[in-house]
């Protein structure tokens, strides 16, 4: 008896183990090798800001402030977005990019904008490099992107840093 | 009480009823499926408030064929909720394998129900008619995104038992496999 229980127990440990791998082997990390066009994985690291450093700056009150973009879905940014941001829409289509141009059209090209998307893995956005390379063309000098590796939910709220709700 | 739920009762009676044997082998799959959501919860991408061991928060919408979808009905099945949306590619390229599911396993009690967190239905319908759906989709919005946690990342899906319980939770891109290891496990021990 005590004997067929040690063995199913062992086979559990066993069949946990092999699960366990699996799971984690689901991580790739993000691979510049594996950069197609348009996808934020072309993103240079010198134009990334970390949520941390971000959150820091939204802290401190004066004219270092950014405008921060969010160029994704319209329906996650009602659900909880970074205080202050605007929508503007997303940046893999055409409308999310006019309403991008219109809304940065009469800013001082060395305003300091900061665009987040976070709807989906950092390797699978769609929208943060369009949106980017908009402001680029646009001659923007001093954009940064929020690095968010999984989504706004993991990268953002669950750290605890503030959002507002609404659209 | 309506028919699911009895059916529901009913089926948590019988399966105390089946036996010290029985149990055990129960014990047994509810330890590895806690232990896969254990171990799920520590993945880096997971939903602001998970739901896992909670009951699935209902809700009632009209889905893109113009028909009620509400989830109380589908109690004695097992569901797979799927938030995604067109623009999301990690959910594009599970929403094939979804289809295949719904075939094979819609008899042994499966249903897979889609929320779209698009902002556009018109763009929705134009994206499914390429697909050849087999189950129902409805708009989600920010109030069904609250209800559920918070849905601030796509895709995430959960996997319900039949008694209107979250078993597991899958934020991103997910190996499939996991998925349907999990619900081949809860359709056999719903």
């Amino acid at each position: 008896m005590k004997s067929k229980l040690i063995g199913r127990i062992g086979f559990a440990a066993i069949l946990l183990t092999f699960v366990t791998l699996d799971i984690q082997a689901q991580w790739t990390p993000p691979s510049a090798a594996a950069a197609q066009p348009g996808s934020a994985l072309t993103i240079p690291q010198a134009e990334l800001i970390q949520p941390e450093a971000l959150n820091h700056l939204l802290q401190k009150a004066g004219p270092q402030k950014p405008l921060v973009l969010q160029v994704g879905s319209h329906v996650l940014f009602a659900q909880a977005h970074i205080p202050g941001a605007e929508y503007v829409g997303p940046g893999s289509q055409p409308g999310g990019l006019q309403a991008l141009r219109d809304r940065v059209s009469s800013l001082a090209r060395n305003q300091f904008i900061v665009l987040y998307c976070g709807c989906c893995p950092w390797n699978h956005c769609p929208n943060i490099e369009p949106a980017l390379s908009k402001l680029r063309e646009m001659g923007f000098t001093n954009v940064k992107v929020l690095y968010l590796a999984d989504n706004f939910g993991a990268g953002w709220v669950n750290k605890g840093y503030p959002v507002e709700q609404g659209r | 009480m309506n028919r699911a739920a009895d059916r529901c009762r009913l089926g948590q009676k019988a399966a105390i009823g089946r036996g010290q044997t029985t149990l055990r082998r129960c014990a047994l799959t509810c330890l590895l499926l806690a232990a896969l959501v254990a171990v799920g919860a520590t993945h880096p991408a997971f939903a602001a408030k998970s739901l896992v061991h909670k009951s699935a928060p209902e809700f009632v919408v009209t889905d893109l064929n113009n028909q009620t979808l509400d989830l109380n009905a589908y109690r004695g099945k097992v569901v797979l909720l799927n938030f995604w949306a067109t623009w999301c590619a990690p959910c594009q390229l599970e929403m094939p394998r979804f289809i295949a599911w719904q075939s094979q396993y819609g008899s042994r009690g499966l249903q897979i129900i889609g929320i779209s967190m698009d902002d556009d239905p018109a763009q929705v319908r134009s994206f499914l008619e390429k697909l050849h759906l087999n189950y129902p989709v409805a708009m989600g919005d920010e109030k069904l995104g609250e209800l559920y946690g918070g849905v601030l990342g796509l895709p995430l899906t959960l996997l319900i038992d039949s008694c209107g319980k979250v078993r597991a939770e899958y934020q991103g891109a997910t190996r499939l496999t996991v998925i349907e290891r999990q619900l081949k496990i809860l359709l056999l021990h719903p």
